[in-house]
């Protein structure tokens, strides 16, 4: 298993010095040969922010930019969806609900796919940030998911005559929602940090089929659910200034997720990797 | 501005209800989310702290 270069005299966390032989200490701690290939790369210089100890400052640095980023575009989102946009010709003011609707049904499907990239990386190389970033995408995505679906019922509920049905692109989000809670749940439940993200990145990696499920449901079935408004291949079918609204509040809720996944594996960081000697000389962790 | 008062604005055309649901929740959620990240590294940095007040204890015993 390669592991990345890492500064020398660097503890792992706990766990891993307790329960690895002496022996494979060391030859951690001295980068393997294949490793000249990362560090020769033209953008090599990223792959030592996969080090805990150097991505969580990078992390809090970028945090605030995130932040206000997302917030600066919902307030442009929301002026323009709800105060600036016209009044569909069709489906009235209700039609408003789309700027949260969806935003929020786009991120919890990119989240899981991020989620499940991680996953998986963290699975084939055994790079502990990877697993982290997973873990802290988990609950945003679960929450977009959420979003998605109440907005969706809400919105189904004045247009359809009904706040749910069980079509194709409804119950693939519904599932969506409980792929992220099983991840969540997994997490939870299992005391050894390793099995869980070994686990969870199975349970992520088998869960991205649903994806494409969700993705192409109105185009494979017959289902309530409208066709894609916004689409790559021809011009979208919605009126110009409802699309700016929309794409505000998509870029919005990306940035947000990113902010909130940075301060959730900020966290995670620090739990996990407690003990050891860089994590002890933080500025925080001092009274 | 397609809104001639603020009553009409809040009124959504008859559907605030289905509008201002889908908005409210969507905001209480996220504002949610931010009290519980803020939580949980709060947790983490006071976790750090004891562990660091439990180790001195232990390395150095009162003279």
């Amino acid at each position: 298993m390669r592991e990345f270069p890492r500064p020398r005299g660097h503890a792992d966390c706990i766990c891993d010095t307790a329960t690895r032989p002496p022996d494979a200490v060391t030859t951690a701690a001295k980068p393997p040969p294949a490793a000249d290939a990362w560090t020769t790369w033209p953008v090599a210089g990223w792959t030592r922010y996969a080090a805990p100890q150097q991505f969580y400052p990078l992390a809090g640095r970028l945090l605030p930019w995130f932040a206000g980023a997302a917030v600066l575009l919902a307030i442009a989102g929301l002026a323009v969806g709800l105060l600036i946009a016209p009044t569909d010709f069709q489906q009235g003011d209700a039609y408003r609900i789309i700027f949260i609707h969806v935003p929020a049904a786009w991120m919890s499907m990119l989240i899981y796919v991020v989620m499940a990239f991680w996953a998986g990386l963290g699975l084939v190389l055994n790079t502990r940030l990877s697993s982290m970033l997973a873990i802290a995408l988990a609950p945003t995505g679960a929450l977009m998911t959420f979003i998605a679906l109440w907005t969706g019922a809400l919105w189904g509920k004045p247009t359809w005559g009904t706040w749910w049905v069980w079509d194709a692109r409804l119950t693939s989000e519904l599932l969506l929602l409980f792929l992220y809670l099983g991840f969540l749940a997994l997490q939870a439940s299992t005391d050894d940090v390793r099995r869980a993200d070994r686990g969870g990145a199975i349970l992520a990696l088998v869960g991205v089929v649903n994806v494409p499920v969700i993705y192409f449901s109105v185009q494979w079935w017959n289902t309530l659910h409208q066709g894609a408004s916004v689409n790559l291949t021809r011009a979208p079918s919605m009126a110009s200034i409802m699309l700016v609204g929309m794409l505000l509040m998509v870029a919005a809720l990306w940035a947000g997720a990113i902010a909130a996944a940075l301060h959730r594996v900020r966290s995670i960081i620090l739990e996990r990797e407690k003990g050891s000697e860089w994590v002890s000389r933080l500025p925080e962790a001092l009274q | 501005m397609t809104w001639t008062s603020l009553s009409d604005f809040a009124a959504m055309g008859g559907y605030a209800l289905y509008v201002w649901g889908s908005y409210a929740v969507a905001a209480a959620t996220l504002a949610w989310e931010a009290v519980l990240l803020v939580q949980r590294r709060r947790r983490a940095i006071e976790d750090l702290r004891l562990g660091a007040s439990l180790r001195e204890e232990r390395h150095d015993p009162p003279a």
